[in-house]
């Protein structure tokens, strides 16, 4: 017992240890995964990671094909639960509650974080409107005013509604795929979501829509935490405030961004951001 | 040895001699096909034109709309078969297809584990069983339980045959539909069935529809299940619980008979039904595909958007 209160008291006095307090204090973290280890089949495809991202910022997860990075996002709201064979461990603490607990309907707290996925996939027998509206329909949410309202703020964060405004009762699948993308970008906000996970969401389309979808995140940075994997190191430095770089399940390096790419801790680090590899 | 460049040559110098053999192949097997489907289609084609020939002249308002005349005497209708098949078809419909879906939804959604593999095995072996035999067992447990034939053991024994066509349909065509539109759901926070029932079904409403249609063609025309359920009657409809008329029927006892007078009758209901399950296949179908939220009609609509 002694022993141990000695120890607190040095810490506390030690010139290291002060400036971490009162940092913690700042800011806060929307999303915990502690030593999240994801495995299918027996195989790990992520390896105990553990991430702390903060409130209203952007995390990037970079690394080569295979590494982990999509598996690792899934986990953040439980989509391995629709996957076979897949299995996870860890706690993935959103606030103060453990996705995981079994205590928890996985359900109701998916809806605190939307996801984006690699590939535009709207619901393709619903109109514009209906796609929006489709987590807000189908959760039960009925009056008209309200949907219509977040129908217009979900496609103006989306930059999408001065060019759908129009025709909100058009097919979904008459959009071009960058129109697509923006429109699930939508959709995800539209259920009111703390968090946004994107999974290489600019990866299928043409630079000019990676641009909007980009300018997109930026903006939303005000509201939202932001979990983005992306494959692009470019588009990393442009839009995110941390990065995360893993290798082959583990996370080898993870520090703001600017400092990951210009100074890299990691000899492994520093030759993927170079480019010599991946 | 040969250094790697020069087997390059080898290797490009050989595609160029299998040109002509490949383009032949390539006729060759286009003649085939093509033969194949004429070939099937020229039994298909002349029994609709030995039916359209020989049926046409028989139908007239008496004939659709009135009970049969006494045998052999060329007077009256099919009007209590008609309406027969119209009810038996509607009843086993509202039996099997229900059960039919709702097992698919099962096979596809819910469908990774023993019980799932046994079931579509089983649904599979249905499937082919001989229709007379579902008859019998619709004979046994109904007509025999009851004392007399009935709609409802006819109804039962053609759902029996319905449902494992819609099951097996309906799981194939809730499979095709991609696994990101489960995730989107999922990823919006909805709970399983409204994602079944609210996305994919919409998905995949157009190959439901086409099984359940397939069904319906079936049922229509069997005959042996209702020999020893329905039974047959000269009467229109009266209830429940006595014999009922249906086109098949009245088709194979028409044929029987010695009479060219009634075989021309039996050719004449023989169109009938040809033209009833034609009518409920091209109305179901038109309903669905203009309806804007179908998937096909969809799909046809992003093409011709392409070729605009």
């Amino acid at each position: 017992m002694t022993t141990l209160t000695t120890e607190s008291t040095s810490m506390e006095a030690s010139p290291f240890a002060s400036p971490e307090p009162s940092s913690t204090i700042d800011t806060k973290y929307k999303m915990i995964a502690e030593n999240v280890t994801v495995s299918y089949g027996g195989i790990d495809a992520v390896k105990n990671v553990t991430m702390k991202f903060k409130e209203k910022s952007v995390t990037a997860l970079i690394g080569p094909s295979g590494c982990g990075k999509t598996t690792f996002l899934r986990c953040l709201n439980r989509m391995h639960d629709m996957t076979k064979n897949a299995k996870v461990t860890g706690k993935v603490m959103i606030d103060d509650i453990d996705l995981y607990s079994n205590e928890i309907d996985p359900i109701y707290h998916r809806r605190k974080v939307g996801m984006v996925f690699q590939k535009p996939n709207p619901f393709p027998t619903m109109s514009i409107y209906d796609n929006v509206t489709a987590g807000l329909r189908l959760n039960g949410v009925r009056d008209k005013k309200i949907l219509d309202e977040i129908v217009e703020d979900s496609l103006k964060m989306a930059y999408l509604w001065d060019e759908v405004k129009n025709d909100l009762k058009k097919s979904a699948i008459e959009l071009s795929g960058g129109q697509q993308q923006r429109l699930c970008i939508a959709r995800a906000l539209a259920i009111q979501p703390e968090v946004l996970l994107m999974d290489e969401p600019a990866s299928a389309l043409d630079p000019i829509a990676t641009q909007k979808i980009e300018e997109t995140i930026i903006e939303l940075k005000n509201d939202y935490t932001i979990i983005i994997v992306t494959h692009n190191m470019q588009q990393a430095i442009r839009v995110s405030d941390y990065t995360g770089f893993m290798y082959l399940g583990d996370l080898i390096e993870f520090r703001e961004t600017k400092k990951l790419f210009t100074d890299p801790k990691d000899e492994l680090t520093a030759k993927y951001v170079q480019g010599h590899f991946g | 040895m040969n250094s790697i460049q020069d087997r390059r040559q080898e290797y490009r110098s050989l595609f160029k001699q299998n040109v002509a053999k490949r383009l032949l192949v390539d006729k060759a097997v286009r003649i085939i096909v093509f033969s194949c489907v004429i070939i099937a289609i020229i039994p298909l084609g002349s029994i609709l034109v030995e039916v359209f020939k020989n049926g046409l002249t028989a139908i007239s308002i008496e004939f659709l709309t009135e009970t049969p005349g006494s045998a052999g005497s060329g007077e009256g209708g099919i009007g209590p078969a008609i309406q027969g098949t119209l009810i038996i078809i509607g009843l086993s419909s509202m039996i099997g297809v229900p059960i039919g879906v709702m097992s698919g939804v099962f096979l596809s959604e819910y469908g990774d584990n023993a019980l799932a593999r046994f079931v579509r095995f089983f649904n599979d072996v249905f499937m082919e069983f001989p229709s007379i035999i579902l008859g019998i067992f619709a004979f046994l447990i109904i007509v025999l339980v009851l004392g007399h034939f009935s709609v409802w053991a006819g109804a039962f024994a053609l759902s029996l045959i319905m449902f494992p066509i819609v099951a097996r349909t309906t799981e194939e065509s809730l499979k095709m539909v991609p696994m990101t539109y489960r995730e989107a759901g999922t990823a919006l926070g909805l709970k399983k069935w409204v994602i079944t029932f609210r996305i994919v079904f919409s998905a995949a409403k157009s190959g439901m529809v086409t099984g359940i249609l397939l069904s319906v063609s079936r049922i229509g025309g069997e005959t042996a299940p209702l020999i020893m359920t329905i039974l047959g009657s000269s009467q229109f409809f009266s209830s429940m619980d006595t014999p009922m008329d249906a086109l098949p029927l009245r088709i194979w006892r028409l044929s029987l008979l010695p009479y060219d007078s009634a075989q021309l009758q039996g050719w004449g209901a023989a169109l009938v039904l040809i033209m009833i399950i034609l009518g409920i296949n091209l109305g179901v179908k038109y309903y669905f595909m203009n309806k804007k939220n179908g998937f096909s009609g969809q799909l046809i609509k992003q093409r011709r958007n392409v070729t605009k």
